[in-house]
């Protein structure tokens, strides 16, 4: 069984009267263990589609499967709970809390678990470990470089051990040691510790990593591209 | 609340100076809130301890205060041989039937006002026992001599031991000056009750006061003037509750109008804090974005920025609270509706006026905060984030 499928999935939005398609009759499966790079020009739907699997936003039709789930007829509390649960989130611009320290921000998706603090405590050491930043715990945002915020970023998305990351240009607005660094961390967590990782990106680069590329081209997706 | 408490408090400091200014005029506000309160439990409490749990006061029913109030020589003397009045260890009555009457002084900060004159029997001290004298020594009965109160003193034009007050066609001798810890007795000159009488053409009393056995004995005692014909247009009452009743006519109006114009400003001080709060939200729409897709739910966005608020209304609160506090050394002087004459006061707080002014200030941090933080739970998550 897939990880994700995604079936005749539409999506448009309501611009006024009018209904602005983003995407059509979408239908795509990822593997549990895969790597998936959405890739496709601004306008063409990838962070629409990441966003239904990510469950954040619900499609206008069709289905989103997540691991037998479907995640487009569960109520808004289930849903945010299946999200606390399943998925970690990368984003472009990092989207840490400025006021909180890098072991805060990675504590906080676990305080949506029944763990003790003691417990939190040992997850965001590891979390914080893994991503090589354990000596930065204290540390708040702006303390540290762009490539060290983005890397908070994935050990607050792995902290609660979920089974599906997805990341949103995670290396848009970083330079390119930086980008190559959380590149290579997101193969890791994927080849090392399994997670099923779906990735939006404009950089052919980043692109090259994923274990499987999908282009996007206003709303349709396009043939698939599969590297050994 | 799933957010952690840590995440609201940081953000609350990390905007020191809009914080600041937010909990400035929450402060303002909850600073006249517990002034007003604090004034109206001053001149209750002023009035109050002039009254003891163990006197009773018998007054005309339906005299508006002791001024208003007549009791006829005939009904002195019969209220004088009830059973209930209590004697001292020489068999003597304690009692004292007073005539109360108002002069004009001048005051020491310009203008006049009405100053109450007590005519007092000789057993008043053993009646009022938290009344002293001071200072000067007391006045002799049959004369024309008064002690005057500590506050009457400290606030009017020729009111010092030694001067000469001219009123009721006659000069009287200031020999003394009495204090009694801040009651309405501060407030007042006393003499003889007989000088008073004289002085002021008058045959009748205004009141009787006189020590009871036990308080419980009130209610029999009430009943007795009720069930005869010769009193029952007299009433006796604990002299506590007397002028506790005597206050509340006086507190309330403060308190009404105090507490109206303090809600006018709240006005202000609510708007503020909803100004505060949305502009929180609005620099903080990321963040909810965030905190949304990682599972947190509306309600805990909603709590969040509430609680942050109503942490700044708390901080207002308290802030206003310790600036009324000061208030408690100083008193103020006012006409007493009661009694027409004038009453000084203090400030006073209480236990309850602390927690009415923080209720207070968190009702405005709930109503300013509250539609700000239903907009940051009502955001979507895509908006959200489209935001950063």
């Amino acid at each position: 069984m897939a990880a994700i499928s995604v079936t005749n999935v539409t999506k448009s939005y309501q611009r006024d009267k009018t209904s602005v398609p983003v995407l059509n009759d979408v239908s795509i499966s990822v593997q549990q263990g895969e790597f998936l790079a959405l890739m496709g020009p601004s306008g063409s739907g990838k962070t629409t589609l990441l966003n239904l699997i990510a469950g954040i936003d619900r499609p206008t039709s069709g289905s989103i499967l997540v691991q037998g789930i479907d995640i487009a007829t569960l109520g808004e509390t289930a849903l945010a709970k299946w999200r606390a649960q399943k998925v970690g989130f990368i984003f472009q611009f990092y989207n840490l809390i400025p006021v909180l320290s890098a072991f805060e921000n990675v504590e906080l998706p676990l305080m949506l678990t029944s763990l003790s603090k003691k417990e939190r405590k040992q997850q965001v050491e590891t979390a914080l470990s893994v991503v090589g930043l354990a000596d930065r715990m204290t540390h708040s945002p702006n303390q540290l470089s762009g490539g060290q915020q983005q890397r908070v970023a994935i050990a607050r998305a792995i902290a609660t051990d979920p089974d599906i990351i997805v990341a949103d240009e995670p290396t848009g607005d970083l330079d390119k040691l930086s980008a190559d660094e959380i590149m290579t961390l997101l193969e890791r967590l994927n080849s090392e510790f399994g997670k099923t990782i779906v990735m939006v990106t404009h950089d052919p680069r980043a692109a090259e990593r994923a274990k499987v590329v999908r282009h996007l081209d206003k709303g349709d997706l396009l043939a698939e591209e599969v590297r050994s | 609340m799933k957010i952690p408490f840590s995440y609201i408090l940081k953000n609350f400091t990390a905007r020191k100076l809009t914080a600041l200014i937010t909990v400035g005029g929450i402060a303002l506000v909850v600073f006249v809130f517990a002034a007003v309160l604090m004034m109206a439990y001053g001149i209750q409490k002023t009035l109050v301890a002039t009254g003891s749990e163990t006197n009773v006061i018998v007054t005309r029913k339906s005299s508006s205060g002791e001024i208003t109030s007549i009791i006829d020589r005939e009904t002195a003397n019969i209220i004088l041989t009830l059973p209930e009045l209590d004697r001292d260890a020489a068999g003597k009555l304690l009692v004292t039937t007073d005539g109360v009457a108002i002069i004009n002084l001048y005051k020491k900060d310009g203008g006049m006002s009405n100053v109450a004159v007590r005519g007092v029997s000789p057993a008043v001290f053993e009646l009022r026992t938290n009344v002293k004298l001071k200072e000067g020594r007391m006045f002799n009965w049959g004369s024309r001599e008064i002690v005057v109160g500590s506050a009457i003193t400290k606030r009017f034009e020729g009111a010092a031991i030694g001067s000469k007050l001219r009123f009721a066609g006659d000069e009287w001798v200031i020999v003394g000056m009495i204090e009694s810890g801040g009651s309405g007795f501060d407030s007042e000159l006393w003499c003889d009750i007989v000088q008073v009488q004289q002085a002021f053409n008058r045959t009748a009393f205004s009141t009787i006061t006189f020590k009871i056995a036990s308080p419980d004995a009130i209610e029999s005692l009430k009943l007795k003037f009720e069930g005869d014909p010769r009193l029952n247009q007299f009433e006796p009452e604990i002299e506590r509750r007397y002028f506790e009743k005597q206050s509340e006519l006086m507190a309330t109006f403060i308190r009404v109008l105090g507490i109206f114009i303090t809600v006018i400003f709240s006005v202000g001080a609510i708007i503020g804090a909803m100004i505060t709060m949305y502009a929180a939200v609005a620099n903080r729409t990321t963040e909810i974005g965030t905190l949304r897709a990682l599972g947190f739910q509306r309600g805990s966005i909603l709590v969040a920025f509430l609680v942050e608020a109503l942490l700044i209304a708390v901080c207002g609160g308290f802030v206003g609270i310790v600036f009324a506090s000061v208030l408690q050394f100083f008193s103020l002087s006012t006409l007493n509706f009661t009694s027409f004459s004038e009453l000084e006061f203090s400030f006073a707080l209480s236990p309850t006026i602390i927690f009415s002014s923080l209720t207070f200030a968190v009702a405005m941090g709930f109503v300013g905060g509250f539609l700000p933080s239903w907009r940051a739970s009502r955001l979507s998550i895509i908006g959200a984030l489209r935001a950063a």
